[in-house]
């Protein structure tokens, strides 16, 4: 891997935790007003992922989508200004935090039912198919998408007809407040049963977010070729609430030890240390790299400011295409 | 030569599949020996497999795949046999359908027809049989068609495929044999949310759609006999729904019967056009209203049972003796009430 990429992989990861925790810190600013789910701990699989898959590739994903919009290209600012209210917003403000759109890098879209988004992916691999395209559609899903009976569904179809799709479930453990282990029996494994239902199935690690990517890059390289839906589980964790910008251990759901267990093994800092550890880059550039990145989030979060207050006559029209 | 409501729909079908080559028609049983009830009659050797295939039986995501694919580049005629099976799809039709184009600020709409089949009669029972036209219409996002005639069908059939949006389209069962000399052509551009006045007479308005459309023409001969005339208005669509040439005949006729013979009475459709009539100052009825819908009731199974339950000839009629004040002279031949003509067999 040369420089470059290890470069890329980094500065997106610590783009994304800077605009999420501009949003975390703001939060109580009362300005962004709708249900916002923070994606700081889950960095590393959607950087690593958006860089590996092609700009014509599809994305689609569900409620904790910041990182995976971001990933693909999308902009902070119509990020900020959707999470606002404002017309500038990806969405016109209509969507909110749970409803990102950017289809300039084809990310079609995130929506905030769970498993909602999994066939909409389908559907468009299909398409993609179809049309002899060579691109490959991601679906980005939780630990608690293969609950729903449409994953079953849309999965059993996708093999059915060949499409190439691939799924990244981030498995973070929790859906709300409810642990895995009250949800799913305890020793079934997730991707063990995507593979029974016949996907090319992988169980990965974040840790080290420079390896994801290059694993990555491989498995979407064989869904491209193969034109076969490939299934990938990462264990990852959230630092802060399931919905919200605050720490919420004081609730009992999770321990204070299983959080800092996952803050000590935080993939952004074993890159930051990885990467000065092996000499790649120094650690002053480290700190430039992040310097810049911090202005930039800032610049685009002030630019807030300037935005006027939209009015509802002006979106009204827009439920059906004329 | 004569032709039917189902042969009609198999025309428009081929005739879009033609025109639009990214069009691509899908559901359980369009390719199996019945050809859903005719309808997909020869799509499959003219458009190949690709383009008009069979699904698993996963009515949610075939609903959300269907989205996906007239989000990208196809297109897309979904259908259902009976529309109850579609219930099993209201997450994708309502939280995605309906919503992508607004949601996402106007970036890219789903053209999708969704075709559901309404069954009655030959003990269809409750979860063979329900016509939950104002579930659809109630969502913004859907537009919600339900033709009565072959060339209704045909024409709004083209024209829904050809709407950049989710479109309901629902199909009585009954109407699939039901037949017209020849088609009528229409301009497709006008079709959608434009309801059609059928025959004028002063003496009150009715207001039908899908099968009670048929159940009217059927007495109409026999109301002309008695010197009864009548408005009668044919909805065509029920979302957006066109209440204008209701309204203009009831300047005239100052009466109004609704036969919503297909729907349950509460939030029907019926009570959404007496509502909107009643907040209308300027139309004066010289009569309460009547509005005919099936009771509060699931659809019993049993013959004997639905006998009561469905809406017959006779409990129309006594509904416009009712609204004219006047009695009426028809001879009802005995006939079966569970099927819509001699010809029809079970099982659906």
């Amino acid at each position: 891997m040369n420089k470059k990429t290890y470069k890329k992989i980094y500065e997106l990861q610590k783009k994304i935790r800077f605009v999420e925790e501009k949003i975390s810190l703001n939060y109580q600013n009362d300005l962004m007003r709708c249900p916002t789910h923070l994606s700081i701990g889950q960095e590393a699989v959607a950087a690593a992922s958006g860089l590996a898959l092609n700009k014509k590739d599809i994305s689609i994903s569900y409620h904790r989508s910041h990182a995976h919009y971001l990933a693909k290209g999308g902009s902070v600012k119509k990020l900020f200004a959707e999470l606002h209210g404002f017309e500038e917003g990806c969405s016109k403000g209509i969507g909110g935090s749970m409803h990102l759109t950017d289809l300039k890098n084809n990310f079609y879209g995130s929506t905030a039912i769970v498993s909602n988004s999994i066939p909409i992916g389908v559907g468009l691999a299909y398409s993609l198919k179809l049309n002899n395209q060579k691109n490959i559609v991601c679906i980005y899903i939780g630990d608690a998408s293969v609950e729903e009976g449409v994953f079953y569904e849309s999965l059993n179809f996708c093999i059915v007809k060949k499409l190439p799709v691939v799924f990244i479930c981030e498995n973070n453990f929790y859906s709300v407040y409810t642990h895995l282990d009250e949800r799913q029996p305890k020793n079934r494994k997730i991707y063990k049963l995507a593979k029974a239902i016949g996907a090319k199935s992988h169980k990965l690690k974040q840790d080290n977010p420079f390896d994801l990517f290059l694993n990555f890059k491989k498995i979407f390289e064989k869904v491209r070729k193969t034109n076969f839906p490939h299934f990938i589980e990462i264990e990852t964790y959230r630092f802060l609430e399931h919905c919200g910008p605050n720490d919420d251990t004081k609730l009992g759901y999770r321990t204070l030890k299983e959080l800092n267990s996952w803050k000590k093994k935080d993939p952004l800092k074993f890159a930051r240390n990885f990467l000065v550890k092996k000499n790649i880059f120094k650690k002053e550039k480290l700190d430039s790299l992040d310097k810049n990145i911090f202005k930039n989030v800032n610049t685009d979060f002030s630019h807030m400011l300037n935005l006027k207050q939209p009015k509802f006559n002006r979106i009204k029209n827009l439920v059906y295409k004329k | 030569m004569n032709i039917t409501y189902a042969q009609a729909i198999n025309l428009a079908l081929t005739e879009e599949m033609k025109r639009n080559k990214k069009l691509i028609c899908f559901g359980l049983g369009v390719n199996d020996g019945l050809k859903f009830f005719g309808t997909t009659k020869g799509l499959k050797e003219k458009f190949g497999e690709n383009r008009v295939f069979e699904t698993p039986t996963s009515e949610n995501a075939m609903t959300g795949i269907g989205i996906g694919m007239s989000l990208y580049k196809n297109p897309c005629v979904m259908m259902h046999q009976r529309l109850d099976f579609f219930l099993l799809a209201m997450d994708q039709l309502v939280n995605s359908g309906a919503k992508w184009h607004y949601m996402f600020g106007g970036t890219r709409s789903v053209p999708i027809t969704i075709r559901l089949v309404v069954g009655k009669g030959w003990g269809q029972g409750p979860t063979h049989s329900q016509s939950l036209q104002s579930w659809f219409a109630h969502i913004p996002g859907l537009k919600v068609v339900m033709p009565s005639l072959p060339s209704d069908a045909y024409n709004l059939l083209k024209a829904s495929i050809r709407d950049p949006n989710p479109v309901i389209f629902i199909e009585h069962r009954w109407l699939h044999g039901s037949e017209e000399k020849s088609l009528v052509k229409k301009n497709i551009n006008k079709q959608i949310g434009f309801s059609k006045l059928l025959c004028t007479g002063n003496d009150f308005t009715v207001v039908t759609y899908s099968l009670s459309t048929i159940e009217i023409l059927a007495l109409k001969k026999d109301l002309n006999k008695n010197n009864i005339y009548f408005d009668h208005i044919d909805l065509q669509t029920i979302k957006p729904l066109d209440l204008n040439l209701v309204k203009k005949s009831l300047k005239k006729t100052k009466k109004l019967l609704v036969l919503d013979t297909i729907s349950h009475p509460i939030c029907s459709i019926g009570s959404e056009i007496l509502s909107q009539i009643f907040l209308d100052k300027n139309i004066k009825l010289s009569k309460a209203p009547l509005l005919i819908t099936l009771p509060d009731v699931p659809a019993p199974t049993s013959t004997f049972y639905t006998k009561d339950y469905y809406i017959s000839k006779e409990d129309i009629l006594k509904n416009i003796e009712n609204l004219i004040n006047k009695k009426i002279n028809v001879k009802i031949k005995n006939i079966i009430h569970d099927v819509p003509d001699s010809k029809f067999k079970g099982p659906f």
